[in-house]
């Protein structure tokens, strides 16, 4: 695991889309998010991708759900960003890696965030805590005043 | 994309076609609430079965639909949540709480037609 990871709300240089090293990468797209519109390509996109791994239906509608909560956070938050979606394949197994990264105001309490109910917008408050339920691995790096990315991975079963 | 609003009765039939964006939602909202007034309709349905994902901002704005009805003197039913559609709301702690929901749109006819009959008979008998 990169080392980045491990620490939540570590302080990282946010501003260049780093690629999964840890993966084999076979098909990437990236959306950029601006608009609510926006958000509904990206879920489109990305149950498009899944489909072709031959997710379940109950997991494609997971995942699409995890990214339109993603997409919304960095409308809703950081006004501007965006999301990269890859299909990926570890040790003959494969599955999908959903990317947001924005430079809005990042998150000051990550711990607090995650434990889900708190919200400091008006959505109900399940945005990431949400997202971290619907898939299978979740990491957060955040930083005030530089920004947010989450990775968000659903695997094949 | 617009949803379609189609009067049946004393009810309005709201019925997704496609993916909606949070601001078709919205309008959406705005418009079921005011045709609500409009044409004095006792019960509304939104017909969901088109949506294959609902996440929080969906099912807040449905929920705020049923109740901002209610506030207008009508009831709401949700009809059409697919099984995989309910299986992640569930994960999500997503639940409706206080919003009528049913299968379908026979479902939710049935259930607005046991509904204001019901509120008939208690006017009837408050009227004694």
């Amino acid at each position: 695991m990169d080392a980045e990871y491990n620490q939540i709300g570590a302080s990282t240089e946010l501003a260049q889309p780093s690629s999964d090293r840890r993966y084999r990468v076979f098909e990437e797209a990236r959306i950029t998010i601006e608009t609510d519109t926006d958000i509904v390509v990206a879920r489109q996109r990305g149950r498009e991708l899944a489909t072709r791994l031959g997710f379940s239906s109950s997991d494609l509608t997971l995942t699409a759900t995890a990214i339109s909560e993603l997409a919304r956070n960095i409308v809703q938050y950081a006004k501007r960003g965006e999301v990269t979606l890859r299909l990926i394949e570890r040790n003959g197994r494969e599955g999908i890696a959903v990317e947001a990264r924005d430079q809005g105001p990042g998150i000051a309490d990550i711990r607090r965030v995650l434990e889900g109910g708190y919200s400091t917008s008006r959505s109900l408050g399940l945005g990431l805590s949400g997202v971290k339920r619907l898939m299978d691995e979740f990491e957060i790096e955040s930083k005030v005043g530089q920004g947010t990315k989450v990775v968000a991975r659903k695997w094949r079963k | 994309m617009e949803v379609p609003i189609l009067k049946q009765g004393p009810y309005l039939i709201a019925s997704i076609q496609s993916a909606l964006s949070d601001a078709d939602l919205v309008e959406l909202r705005d418009g079921l609430v005011e045709k609500v007034g409009r044409l004095r309709s006792k019960g509304v349905i939104v017909d969901v079965t088109a949506l294959d994902v609902m996440d929080s901002f969906a099912t807040r704005t449905l929920r705020d639909i049923a109740f901002m009805i209610r506030l207008r003197g009508a009831e709401t039913v949700i009809v059409g949540i697919q099984p995989d559609v309910a299986f992640t709301m569930v994960q999500l702690g997503l639940t409706l709480e206080g919003v009528p929901t049913a299968l379908d749109l026979e479902g939710g006819i049935a259930y607005l037609n046991k509904k204001s009959a019901a509120s008939g008979r208690e006017a009837k008998a408050r009227g004694r």
